[in-house]
């Protein structure tokens, strides 16, 4: 009796180690085929009758990174004299290239530039929601003010409110400041503070014990003080998640930049692709996945240095709440 | 000064950011919206009221029946199996497996991928004839579907994309799994329960208020989808079978600048949101267990 038990124990998980395999390669194959596509030569991306699919390329082709940050009609080659000195030589070096190759049409879409701006842009958001909602979420979870439980409860409402419906009124508000094809409509409302993570960050600072604020006022310190000494470096975990979260957000982002951005010069990563998809999506698969790849790999990258984060972050917004 | 009413200007100071946020970009979006979807507004010009006329063009218009009717097949598709997917996914990892972290990290990973990427990288596997999916699928011996270009695929397409990625659903499934109490499941293993009845009798109904969480964060997700078709089908090409609603609500604003009409498709998805999570509450009432408060 005891031995059936057992074997079915082990019959069981190995049917559950087949299923999650199964589905691993389901799920990794997609990566897989990136990474592949993005080295191989043009010729090696088609497939026909007479030409089978090459799975690894023989002698993976580097050069499509650097071809991806270089390739593409529709960047100027023509410099502004307002770029960045590191930059420009990049843009310089990288036209001339288009000229020495037999490409007289070829300009080239700036990936590296738009990696710079989707950098600061990452910054800006992450520096402003962090301190912005850290403020907030302090008073909502150790402050007590009149009007606090209904504000409360007002902010939690709002994450209710799909962001189409606040798409055009938002609009029209950043085209009145005349912000329109400026970066300002994607990060200053990041220091105004985000309902999500004051939320967040009130459910970290609830649960710090309400004595080490009332020794630090003993001790004479101001609200100001007990905030900045005592519960910042308390949760800087916390306020890790908060960071994390919004520059994934930020790096993702593609409904924003492609409603204030216009100016190809601006354009973040995410959009970027996109523009690069809509003009070459047919042709060039080893640079569109290089250029893929140059957009993915910091996600990924982040994550498997911030995994245990991330997993705290996700109970930390609570099922319980 | 009193302590208190120190105490209450502090707390107010600290919100202050907030207090400009709440106003600035939620509260006055919000109303103005609402008075916009009853104007005639291009951004252009200043916004001149037209009463219900917006409502009254859209239940005429073609193309908004066809956006509703396809987001609503997507919704209805999608979040089906992505939920089902989900929780298997989760329940497998739940059951102690060997690399548990491991296989946790390669289902989480692609819904961590920017859409754009994704949808880039997904035209190039759902390519009909260099495609690795349609190459897959002729190996097998099997029909190989036009993906994008058929308008009978090009719905399962993205549905099958979206289900890649399913990981932070999976993740929220598995931390509630974590948290059901060993004890229930030694009980009911007293009572000679088979795994099945464990399963149904202790495990969904312990998770339950999870569940529900997933439903509703999935239809909002779902009914807002925009990025995955706006990328890879342009202009909900082939035969607007990929034209879905926040699409055209941004091609209404944007596009054709009826900024009006616009708001009023807002509030209409608003609305619709809204009565899904009210009848999805009151559908699980009887079924979702909260505990002993």
């Amino acid at each position: 009796m005891r031995w059936s038990l057992k074997s079915i124990k082990i019959l069981r998980l190995t049917i559950a180690h087949f299923v999650l395999i199964s589905l691993s390669v389901f799920f990794l194959i997609p990566f897989f085929w990136m990474l592949s596509t993005s080295l191989k030569t043009e010729h090696d991306t088609v497939v026909t009758k007479d030409q089978p699919m090459v799975w690894i390329p023989p002698a993976p082709r580097f050069q499509n990174y650097a071809d991806a940050f270089t390739y593409n009609a529709q960047w100027p080659p023509a410099l502004s004299s307002d770029s960045k000195p590191g930059i420009a030589s990049l843009r310089t070096k990288a036209a001339l290239k288009s000229a020495v190759t037999n490409k007289p049409e070829a300009g080239y879409i700036p990936f590296l530039y738009y990696a710079r701006n989707t950098l600061v842009l990452c910054w800006l958001c992450v520096v402003g929601t962090t301190i912005s909602s850290g403020l907030v979420a302090y008073a909502f979870a150790r402050l007590k003010f009149p009007g606090r439980e209904v504000f409360f409860a007002l902010t939690l409402a709002t994450m209710m409110i799909p962001f189409p419906v606040l798409m055009v009124p938002t609009y029209s508000l950043f085209r009145w400041l005349g912000w329109i094809g400026s970066f300002r409509p994607l990060w200053v409302p990041a220091f105004f503070g985000s309902a999500f993570n004051i939320f967040l960050l009130r459910q970290f600072f609830r649960g710090i014990p309400f004595e080490l604020s009332e020794a630090a006022k003993i001790d004479g310190a101001s609200e100001w003080r007990t905030f900045l000494d005592v519960i910042l470096p308390l949760a800087k975990p916390a306020l890790a998640v908060v960071a994390l979260f919004t520059f994934m957000a930020t790096w993702t982002d593609f409904l924003g930049p492609l409603i204030y951005l216009m100016d190809d010069k601006t354009f973040t990563l995410s959009l970027g692709l996109q523009a690069y998809q809509s003009q070459n999506g047919g042709t060039d698969w080893n640079l569109l996945m290089a250029a893929t790849t140059i957009v993915v790999l910091p996600v990924v990258v982040l994550f498997f240095f911030t995994q245990k984060l991330f997993i705290r972050g996700i109970a930390l917004t609570g099922l319980k709440g | 000064m009193t302590r208190s009413r120190k105490e209450g200007l502090c707390g107010w100071l600290f919100a202050s950011p907030w207090v400009i946020g709440f106003s600035v970009f939620m509260l006055y979006p919000l109303l103005a919206s609402l008075y916009f979807a009853f104007c005639d507004y291009s951004v252009l010009k200043a916004p001149v009221f037209t009463g219900l006329e917006n409502f009254k063009d859209l239940f005429h218009d073609e193309v908004f029946w066809i956006v509703l009717k396809n987001t609503a097949i997507f919704t209805a598709i999608f979040l089906p199996l992505g939920l089902i997917l989900s929780l298997g996914m989760a329940m497998l990892l739940n059951l102690k497996v060997k690399g548990q972290a491991f296989y946790r990290t390669i289902f989480y990973l692609p819904s961590l991928m920017p859409l754009v990427a994704t949808a880039v990288l997904f035209l190039t596997l759902f390519n009909s004839d260099s495609g690795l999916i349609n190459i897959a699928l002729k190996g097998m011996h099997l029909p190989a579907p036009d993906w994008l270009a058929s308008p009978a695929w090009s719905k399962p397409s993205i549905v099958l994309l979206s289900m890649w990625g399913v990981g932070n659903t999976m993740i929220i499934y598995l931390a509630g799994l974590q948290e059901v109490p060993q004890s229930l499941y030694e009980a009911a293993e007293l009572d000679g329960a088979k795994a099945w009845a464990k399963t149904l009798n202790v495990t969904l109904p312990m998770i339950s208020p999870v569940i529900l969480f997933n439903l509703i964060i999935g239809i909002i997700n779902s009914v807002q989808i925009f990025t995955l078709p706006y990328v890879m089908f342009p202009n909900g090409a082939p035969a607007r079978s990929t034209y879905f609603y926040t699409s055209y609500l941004y091609d209404s604003a944007f596009k054709y600048h009826k900024m009006g009409y616009a708001c009023a498709m807002g509030w209409i998805m608003f609305i619709i949101i809204f009565a899904l999570t009210l009848l999805s509450f009151r559908a699980s009432n009887k079924h979702v267990y909260y505990g002993g408060s």
